[in-house]
């Protein structure tokens, strides 16, 4: 596949994995806060690859991991309406609620279907006027601006039987949480698909603020080993600075259309985090233009007490203080057929990308 | 969800588009993107192409990896690709 093969080389890798083997002086740990990066690290070994000085951390990057069980319980809650539908990305069918998870839930009758795209659940309100649709909105600022296109299409046909439960998160609110906690780490692998949207100026605050390194990183093997690389260098000469390593789709200033989108249909709010506790800005709730969208004040619904004691780790997880198997539920309790935290639900969390590629070690 | 993929756009109507990613047809949004055409290649995300892939920088990555390559194996240098 073109932009994709040619980053997948042997040869590339073998190289480079030299070139950090040399370059590595000292001890180095980075952090990842994407759950693609996450996902990609693991799958293609990345870790094999690395001295045992350069350690990578896991951050708060997977949008599903870091959903609150109470936004699950408000999905539910809403699909158990008897004239809603909620339309959902599959990876958060499986994620725990307080009493259950989406999947469970539509065993017991409620009604939540899988959509590729935000475009998908609004096709659903066209095709059924009667059906109240509602979208759930999950992801970082690169799934945003699809739900801001979506909204702003639903206002101009006037549609008035689609709503959206935003659950969206901004990721430099969330590395500047982690970084005020006092994680230590050396740099970030900056979210590439994040920085497509917002541009990788979005992390300047970091070196400035906080004497970091940061690489703006692609998902291919070549691009994770190239800027483990040019984070060492970054250390090593004491320049801390954001590059970018992904510049086929990544500039300075970001894809300003879908920032426009962003900012006509949203505005930022203070945001729950799973693990990671309240965030200020951290979060996207429709603006009042638009308010009329929100399945949050559009409906009222009765919620379960969060009364769930667990002796998960997700939280500490994400901030990349502890590893998967620190847990004690990890691979007993908690495996990706029967997750307890939702790191193990989503195909980008740590635990689950750790339990499938990392399980042996 | 978060998966982001090159996609080469097959089709246009408006903002819509079809797109195939390695052989499978999906549709996408394209209100994010100016002036694509048919043949381009786009970053597909949760059905929105969110950005024009860039040939050029691309070939950059690679030629700055295979210098990387030529650098570590003493060789002359070959093509790139």
């Amino acid at each position: 596949m073109k932009f994709v093969d040619e980053f997948r080389q042997r040869s590339q890798t073998e190289s480079l994995a030299r070139l950090i083997a040399e370059a590595a002086t000292r001890d180095y740990t980075f952090m990842e806060v994407c759950g693609g990066h996450t996902s990609a690290i693991h799958r293609f070994g990345i870790p094999s690859l690395l001295p045992d000085r350069v350690r990578l951390l896991s951050g708060p990057g997977c949008p599903v991991c870091v959903t609150s069980a109470d936004y699950i319980d408000r999905l539910i809650a809403l699909a158990s309406l008897r004239d809603v539908t909620v339309a959902l990305f599959g990876d958060l069918m499986r994620v725990p609620g307080t009493l259950l998870s989406p999947a469970a839930a539509v065993a017991e009758g409620a009604d939540l279907r899988v959509v590729l795209s935000a475009h998908e659940a609004l096709q659903m309100a066209q095709s059924d006027p009667q059906r109240k649709i509602v979208f759930s909105a999950v992801g970082f600022e690169t799934t945003a601006p699809g739900t801001a296109v979506t909204v702003m299409q639903a206002d101009s046909e006037g549609r008035d039987n689609f709503y959206v439960l935003s659950a969206h998160k901004l990721m430099p609110p969330a590395m500047e949480a982690i970084l005020k906690d006092g994680t230590r780490i050396d740099g970030f692998i900056c979210p590439g698909h994040v920085a497509v949207i917002t541009g990788a100026s979005a992390f300047d605050f970091i070196p400035e603020r906080y004497g970091l390194a940061c690489v703006v990183a692609g998902f291919e093997p070549a691009d994770l080993l190239m800027s483990v690389l040019m984070l060492i260098r970054q250390v090593n000469s004491s320049s801390p600075s954001v590059e970018t390593e992904y510049s086929r789709v990544v500039s300075s200033k970001g894809n300003q259309r879908a920032q426009a989108y962003l900012a006509e249909v949203f505005e930022p709010c203070d945001a729950q985090w799973r693990g990671l506790g309240h965030i200020a800005l951290s979060g996207l709730r429709l603006r009042d233009r638009y308010r009329r969208f929100d399945a949050g004040t559009a409906f009222r619904v009765s919620l379960p007490e969060s009364t769930r004691a667990s002796a998960c780790i997700c939280g500490e997880i994400l901030r990349g203080l502890r590893s998967p198997p620190e847990c004690v539920l990890y691979a007993s309790q908690c495996t990706p057929e029967h997750p307890e935290g939702a790191c193990m639900v989503s195909e980008e969390g740590a635990c689950n990308s750790w339990f499938k590629y990392r399980h042996d070690e | 969800m978060c998966l982001s993929l090159p996609a080469r756009i097959i089709s246009i109507e408006g903002d819509m588009g079809q797109v195939s990613v390695g052989g499978v047809v999906f549709q996408a949004g394209l209100q994010m993107v100016e002036g694509v055409r048919v043949g381009d290649y786009v970053l597909l995300h949760a059905g929105f192409a969110i950005e024009k892939m860039k040939e050029e920088e691309a070939m950059e990555t690679l030629r700055l990896l295979k210098e990387m390559e030529d650098a570590i194996n003493g060789s002359d240098g070959d093509e790139v690709c």
